[in-house]
C-alpha cells in the first residue's frame, strides 16, 4: 500500500484512465495550460496535448452541454467545473438534460460523461463559492452523484465513474486535496453505489460522507478515549444511495448521528434518518440527530465561517446526546 | 436535382403535412397528450435541408420536431405511434411529441429546452473532431432559442475550435407570441453569426429547392473549411406554436398572406409548371400519403402501452 494525498489519487485516476482508453478526454476551464485550478490536472497537457485536455472558454454551457454531446456520439469527456458553484450556471445539463436523456429517448442514448466539481467551505471564499450542495444534485433520478471522503475510494470511483455509461457527478472537497491515506498499488476500481463502514463500533452510529468523514473520524478518536466505540458508515455515493450498511449499523447499534457538510434542511441527512425511520422503526432507541451546516449563506470571516460548519465537537457532543 | 428526387422531396413535404393534420385531430380528440408543436408551413425547411445532408452528417432539432423526424427517414408509423404514447413509438413512448429520435438514422432528438441542444450539437462536433471524421452536425433551431445564453456559447465555441456544425434558424418571426422585432436586438438573425466571425448566409424557407440550394453551399463550407456556418431560413408557422395557442399576437391577414406562399403550393405550381411532374404524378401522391398515414394511425393505435416495467427501464445504462 502507498500513501498518497486525494490530489494524486484523483490524479492517477484520471491518468491511467487516459491511458487506458484513448476515448477518455478532459474539458474544463483552466485545466489544461494552467495545469488545473486546484492542481489536480498537472503536467496533464504536456503530456497529452490540447486535444485529449482541454481549456474551454468560461463558458459552463458550452462545458458541461458539450460534453454531454461529445458523450453521446461516443467519446467519454471527464468536464471539470471550476467549482461546484458554477455548476448552477450550468444547471440545465447537470439535471434536466445528461439525466434525462437516456429514458426520455428510450434508451438510444448513452451518456457516459463524468463531471468533476470542487466544493465545500472553510477557504473564506464567501457565500457564492462555499456551498456543498450535493443534495440538490442527489435528487434527480438518472444522475450518479459519488463524493468520496478517502484517497483509496477517490481513486477507485472515479476509474469506475469514467467507465461507467451513466452521467456521473463526482464532487470533491476543496479542503480535502492534502488528505493522506493508504491505496492500493496496481489496478482497481471501486463500485458506485455502495456505501462502506470506514470504522467499526458497536455504541452509535454515524453515517457520512466526504469532509464528514474526515471530522467524524476525528470525533470518533475522541469519543473512543472516553470509551464510546462509533461506527462510522461512508455513503461514498449519494445516489444510487446504498442503504445496507447504514441500516445493518443501525440494527445492531439502535442509535445514529448524521453527519453532512451543507445544510440540515432538505439534506443528506434529512434523507437517511427518513430511511432508517421507515426501513429500522422497531430498531430506534434514540431520536436521531443531524449535524450540518448552520442556515446561512457561508460568511468570508474565519471565525463566523467556521461557526456556520460542522464541527468535530459537534459531532462529539450529538453522540453522547443520542446516548443518553 | 434529378425529377425523382424533386418528386420525392414534394412527397416527403405532403407526408409531414397530412401526418401532422392527422395528429391535431387526435389531439383534439385526446389521444395525444402533452405539447404539441405543428411544423405545417415550415415544410420545406426541414425538407430541403435533411435532402442536402450527407447520410453521415448528425440532425438534431427543437421540439418541433415531427417533420425532421419524417425527412430523416423514420417512419409515419413511429411517428404517430410515438405521439400516441405507445411501446412502438422510436422514443417507446417515453418522449412524445417533442422527443423523437432514432441514432440509427442520424436524428438526434427533439430537444424542448429552448436553446438547450445548441451547446449539445457543438458537443457533438467535438466527438466528431475528437474521432477525426468530417462528419457535419446540422443543428436548428427557431429564432426565440437566438436571444438564449445557449445560442451565444455555444456559436462562440464552434467557431472557437473550429467545429463542423451548421446552425440553422428557422426564423417563423415569432418565439412562442413574440414577434422578433420584440425580442431580439437584431431582427435579422444572420447578423448574430457576425459577432462570432463566422461565415452565414440567409435564404427563403418558403421554397424547397432554394433551401436545398443554400443548404448545400453551406454544408460544403463547413466540410471544406472545419468551420461552423449559420443559416437563416426565413419561415412562418400557419398554425399556433402549440394546440393550445389563442393566436391573440396576430392578425389573421397576415397569417392568410403568408399562407399564400404555401411551401407545398409553390412547389406544386413549379413541378406542374417545369413539366418536373404530371397532374397524375402529383394526385397520386396525395392518395399515396393519405393511405399510409391511414396505416399508421391504424398501426399507433393499435400498438401496445408501454409495458408497467418499462416505468423502471433505462433510468441508467449501466
Amino acid at each position: 500500500m502507498a500513501k498518497i494525498t486525494m490530489r494524486e489519487a484523483i490524479s492517477q485516476a484520471l491518468m491511467e484512465e487516459m491511458d487506458r482508453d484513448p476515448a477518455v478526454f478532459i474539458m474544463g476551464e483552466e485545466v489544461g495550460v494552467w495545469g488545473g485550478t486546484y492542481a489536480v490536472t498537472k503536467g496533464f497537457f504536456d503530456k497529452y496535448g490540447a486535444k485529449r485536455v482541454k481549456d474551454t472558454p468560461i463558458a459552463e454551457n458550452a462545458i458541461i452541454g458539450g460534453a454531454i454531446g461529445a458523450a453521446m456520439v461516443g467519446q467519454r469527456p471527464v468536464a471539470e467545473l471550476m467549482t461546484i458553484n458554477f455548476g448552477f450556471s450550468a444547471m440545465d445539463y447537470i439535471v434536466n438534460q445528461a439525466p434525462k436523456l437516456h429514458y426520455m429517448f428510450g434508451g438510444q442514448f448513452k451518456v457516459p460523461l463524468v463531471i468533476r466539481a470542487v466544493g465545500g467551505g472553510g477557504r473564506q471564499l464567501g457565500a457564492t463559492h462555499s456551498q456543498t450542495p450535493d443534495a440538490v444534485f442527489a435528487h434527480f433520478p438518472g444522475l450518479k452523484v459519488v463524493s468520496p471522503g478517502t484517497p483509496e475510494d477517490a481513486k477507485g470511483l472515479l476509474k469506475s465513474a469514467i467507465r461507467s455509461d451513466d452521467p456521473v457527478l463526482f464532487l470533491e472537497h476543496a479542503t480535502m486535496y492534502q488528505v493522506r491515506g493508504e491505496v492500493p498499488e496496481g489496478e482497481y476500481t471501486i463500485p458506485i453505489g455502495k456505501s462502506k463502514v470506514q470504522r467499526v463500533g458497536k455504541d452509535v452510529t454515524i453515517v457520512t460522507y466526504c469532509k464528514g468523514l474526515e471530522l467524524s473520524m476525528k470525533a470518533a478518536e475522541e469519543l473512543s478515549k472516553e470509551g464510546i466505540e462509533v461506527e462510522v458508515v461512508d455513503l461514498r455515493t449519494l445516489r444510487p444511495l446504498d442503504m445496507e450498511p447504514v441500516l445493518e449499523s443501525f440494527k445492531k447499534t439502535n442509535r445514529a448521528v448524521v453527519v453532512e457538510e451543507g445544510w440540515k434542511s432538505y439534506g443528506v441527512g434529512s434523507e437517511i434518518v427518513s430511511r432508517i425511520y421507515e426501513e429500522a422503526f422497531d430498531y430506534v432507541d434514540a431520536p436521531i440527530i443531524r449535524v450540518a451546516q448552520k442556515e446561512v449563506p457561508l460568511p468570508y470571516n474565519r471565525t463566523l465561517e467556521q461557526a456556520a460548519l460542522p464541527q468535530v465537537a459537534d459531532i462529539v457532543a450529538a453522540v453522547k446526546e443520542v446516548l443518553k | 436535382m434529378k425529377k425523382e428526387q424533386q418528386i420525392d422531396l414534394y412527397y416527403q413535404m405532403v407526408l409531414i403535412r397530412r401526418v401532422e393534420e392527422r395528429g391535431a385531430e387526435l389531439y383534439q380528440a385526446g389521444k395525444i397528450g402533452g405539447f404539441m408543436h405543428l411544423y405545417i408551413g415550415q415544410e420545406a425547411v426541414s425538407t430541403g435541408l435533411i435532402a442536402a445532408r450527407e447520410p453521415r452528417d448528425r440532425v438534431i432539432t427543437a421540439y418541433r420536431d415531427h417533420g425532421v423526424a419524417l425527412n430523416c427517414g423514420i417512419s409515419a408509423n413511429e411517428v404517430m405511434a410515438e405521439l400516441l404514447g405507445k411501446a412502438t413509438g422510436m422514443s417507446k413512448g417515453k418522449g412524445g411529441s417533442m422527443h423523437m429520435a432514432d441514432t440509427s438514422k442520424n436524428m438526434w432528438g427533439g430537444h424542448a429546452i429552448v436553446g438547450g441542444h445548441l451547446p449539445i450539437a457543438s458537443g457533438f462536433a467535438i466527438g466528431d473532431q475528437y474521432a477525426g471524421n468530417d462528419n457535419i452536425t446540422i443543428c436548428m433551431f427557431g429564432d426565440g432559442a437566438t436571444n438564449i445564453g445557449y445560442f451565444h456559447e455555444a456559436l462562440n465555441i464552434a467557431k472557437t475550435w473550429g467545429l463542423r456544425v451548421l446552425w440553422v434558424c428557422e426564423n417563423n418571426q415569432y418565439g412562442m407570441g413574440t414577434s422578433v422585432d420584440r425580442a431580439s436586438a437584431v431582427t435579422e438573425i444572420r447578423q448574430k453569426a457576425e459577432g462570432y466571425g463566422m461565415k452565414n448566409g440567409q435564404v427563403d424557407g418558403m421554397d424547397v429547392l432554394k433551401v436545398y440550394d443554400a443548404a448545400k453551399e453551406a454544408l460544403e463550407f463547413v466540410r471544406t473549411n472545419s468551420q461552423p456556418y449559420l443559416l437563416e431560413i426565413d419561415t412562418y408557422r400557419f398554425r399556433g406554436h402549440s394546440m393550445g395557442d389563442p393566436e391573440r399576437y396576430r392578425k389573421a391577414e397576415e397569417v392568410k398572406k403568408w399562407q399564400e406562399n404555401d411551401p407545398i403550393g409553390i412547389f406544386n405550381k413549379y413541378l406542374l409548371d417545369k413539366k418536373i411532374a404530371t397532374r397524375k404524378t402529383l394526385d397520386d401522391i396525395e392518395a399515396q400519403v393519405e393511405e399510409e398515414v391511414i396505416k399508421a394511425v391504424e398501426f399507433a393505435e393499435a400498438s401496445p402501452e408501454p409495458a408497467p416495467e418499462e416505468l423502471y427501464t433505462d433510468i441508467f445504462a449501466d
